[in-house]
């Protein structure tokens, strides 16, 4: 096992696939002379040359159409779009285009195509450009939607998502690529479409991914300093959504408390919490929670900012409250 | 032009590469956060077009906002104090350094989408034209943005629909870190006007009476023939794209080259060639300058923060 971080994580799947296929390639904005704007691809351009590293205008459609077309005829193209909030520049390729050519046309076409996105907020970058929309896209049947919360599982699912003959969108946090972790010597792979038990405890089953497990996980340090053992379950995938880890857990604990950074309304917790209530209604002793950013578009200000976001204290309280 | 004019114009280009500098060291220092575009080396560019403005002509432009501000006559301290993140701010510190707007000053804002703000100024002219207004929409722009497909489809209806949009290209030879020759399949942007059928120009960025007389010229057309207009001002930022950006993909040298031709330098040396305007005058408008921007961080700093009633304020007309 070696210690590194997120962004480590990130770069090295992308380099092992770039090495062990000459049909992956890298395309978007400041992706190669710059190395990437959060750095993850330092070092590419030089290594595999601007043909396998392509910078490209600031034309976000431009980027996602090309990367169709270029995987419809044998390509796997990785489109970095420099923050998920550019996706909505482009919003006709995300969910209108690579979703559904496949099924439109009988099953004919293949597209074997990653987009790499960063999202989140605590930056203070400002409305446009700090939202966590990852709900938005999961409502999309033919597009897979990854969103690791650990080294281990950002290396391993992105290396099998290139791999993977459907368009998957694969959504980084701009404040996670410090985080470190184990990840295993040499090659892996983890499935797209399985939820993991991050955490093991009897008490209560928080339901979370991303950005939401570094805060689930130090709350669950501070409940257990007052005896209470939480269970983390992360998604890690949103669509295909594995719920199999969740019922598992909630049938034990019967309480859950879902965490996510995006807002509350019509968010990943609505569709974890309805999917628990239809096959798992007779296990409930307490309602379920739901912990998400305040329904306001993010301010600058950094007071405000964080208090629209979801904080350790807001999930330490709502596991109490299901507790009750 | 006047001698009053001239030096206000003096006054602004000097406040705004001071209060730019005292927000780099405020930014270093943790008080400024989030993104942070200088507009230091580009100052001639907004100062000449909107000195040829009426005070009716709409300013609108992208998130390398706080030269325009302070032209539209936005003060130095709303200006710092949005930086700050403090309720003074332009947008009460809920915006910060990439969205400054008044609509008082009919300035539209600072709009962080890249080439986002091209088709909403189109309907500023739009809403002009249907109310019988005959105002300018003054649109700024960076060069990386016209590889995007707002670009285009806001110029294509300006000219479809006959609106009063003066278009300026602020080419300052990067997108991020993406020269132009290597993002735009034409050098001259200004070439882009010409598949829609549309008027346009080139001017040197970095003299400021040469932007005025380009804008002038240009905005008097606009208004006159009810026909938008593509004006490409060519300029440099001396500084990185954003705060911390590495600049791996340029020189020193090409850096230094642009320095001395410093836009203030050169406006400077061309006032002091007029017979009534001496070394001491300009002397004494950049002390002014200096002290206003001191007392502008001051007034930021002592301002308060947003309260926790305006997170949620706002979000709707009737919060
Ligand atoms: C739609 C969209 N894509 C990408 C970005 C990220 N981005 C911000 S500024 C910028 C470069 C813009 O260059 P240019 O238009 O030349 O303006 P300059 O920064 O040089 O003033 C990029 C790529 C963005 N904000 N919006
Ligand atoms: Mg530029």
């Amino acid at each position: 096992m070696a210690r590194i971080t997120m962004r480590e994580a990130i770069s090295q799947a992308l380099w092992e696939e770039m090495e062990r296929d000459p049909a992956v390639f890298i395309l978007g904005e400041e992706v190669g002379v710059w190395g990437g704007t959060y750095a993850v691809t330092k070092g590419f351009y030089d290594h595999f040359g601007p043909e396998r590293v392509k910078d490209t205008p600031i034309a976000e459609n431009a980027i996602l159409g090309a990367a169709i077309g270029a995987a419809l005829v044998g390509l796997r193209p990785i489109a970095e779009l420099m923050t998920i909030n550019f996706a909505f520049s482009a919003m006709d390729y995300v969910v209108n285009q690579a979703p559904k050519l496949r099924y439109m046309f009988g099953g004919q076409f293949k597209v074997p195509l990653v987009i790499r996105a960063v999202g989140g907020g605590g930056r203070q970058l400002g409305a446009t450009h700090s939202q966590t929309p990852d709900a938005v896209f999961a409502h999309f049947p033919g597009l897979k939607v990854v969103s690791p919360g650990t080294p281990e599982d950002a290396k391993g699912l992105l290396k099998t998502a290139i791999r993977s003959d459907d368009p998957v969108l694969f959504l980084e946090h701009a404040t996670m690529y410090q985080v470190r972790g184990e990840v295993p010597e040499g090659e892996y792979l983890i499935p797209i479409g399985q939820s993991k038990v991050q955490r093991p405890g009897r008490d209560v089953t928080i339901v979370t991914y991303a950005k939401g497990l570094e805060l689930s996980l130090k709350a669950a340090d501070e409940l257990a300093k007052e005896g209470i053992e939480a269970e983390i379950v992360d998604l890690r995938t949103l669509r295909p959504l594995d719920m199999g880890p969740v019922l598992e857990s909630f049938k034990k604990t019967n309480r859950a408390v879902i965490v996510e950074e995006g807002w509350r309304s019509y968010g990943v917790g609505a569709e974890v919490a309805a999917r628990i209530y239809e096959e798992a209604f007779d296990y409930a002793d307490a309602p379920i929670l739901r912990v998400a950013q305040k329904e306001v578009p993010l301010p600058y200000n950094r007071t405000l900012e964080q208090a629209a976001l979801p904080q350790v204290p807001d999930i330490t309280a709502a596991v109490k409250e299901a507790l009750k | 032009m006047n001698k009053d004019k001239l030096l206000q114009m003096y006054y602004e280009m000097v406040l705004i590469r001071r209060v730019e500098e005292r927000g780099a060291e405020l930014y270093q220092a943790g008080k400024i956060g989030g993104f942070m575009h200088l507009y230091i080396g580009q100052e001639a560019v907004s100062t000449g077009l909107i000195a040829a403005r009426e005070p009716r002509d709409r300013v609108i432009t992208a998130y390398r906002d706080h030269g325009v501000a302070i032209n539209c006559g936005i003060s130095a301290n709303e200006v710092m104090a949005e930086l700050l993140g403090k309720v003074t701010g332009t947008s009460k510190g809920k915006g910060g350094s990439m969205h400054m707007a008044s609509v008082e000053k009919n300035m539209w804002g600072g709009h962080a989408i890249v080439g986002g703000h091209l088709p909403i100024a189109a309907g500023l002219a739009l809403g002009d034209q249907y109310q019988g207004n005959d105002n300018v929409t003054i649109c700024m722009f960076g060069d990386g943005a016209t590889n995007i497909g707002y670009f285009h489809e806001a110029l294509n209806v300006s000219m479809l629909w006959n609106l009063r949009v003066l278009w300026v290209c602020e080419n300052n030879q990067y997108g991020m870190g993406t020269a132009v020759e290597r993002a735009s399949a034409v050098s001259e942007i200004r070439q882009k006007a010409e598949g829609y059928g549309m008027k346009n120009g080139r001017v040197d960025g970095m003299d400021v009476l040469a932007v005025y007389e380009a804008a002038k010229e240009s905005m008097d057309y606009v208004r006159r023939e009810s026909k938008p207009y593509l004006l490409e001002a060519v300029t440099y930022r001396f500084r990185g794209h954003s705060m911390g950006d590495p600049e791996r993909y340029r020189t020193q040298d090409e850096v230094k080259k642009w320095q001395d031709n410093d836009p203030i330098g050169i406006f400077r040396a061309a006032l002091l060639k007029k017979k009534n305007i001496s070394a001491a005058e300009l002397d004494e408008i950049e002390a002014r300058a200096e002290a206003d921007t001191q007392k502008a961080v001051e007034f930021a700093e002592a301002s308060p923060e947003p309260g926790m009633e305006e997170l949620f304020r706002d979000v709707y007309v009737e919060d």
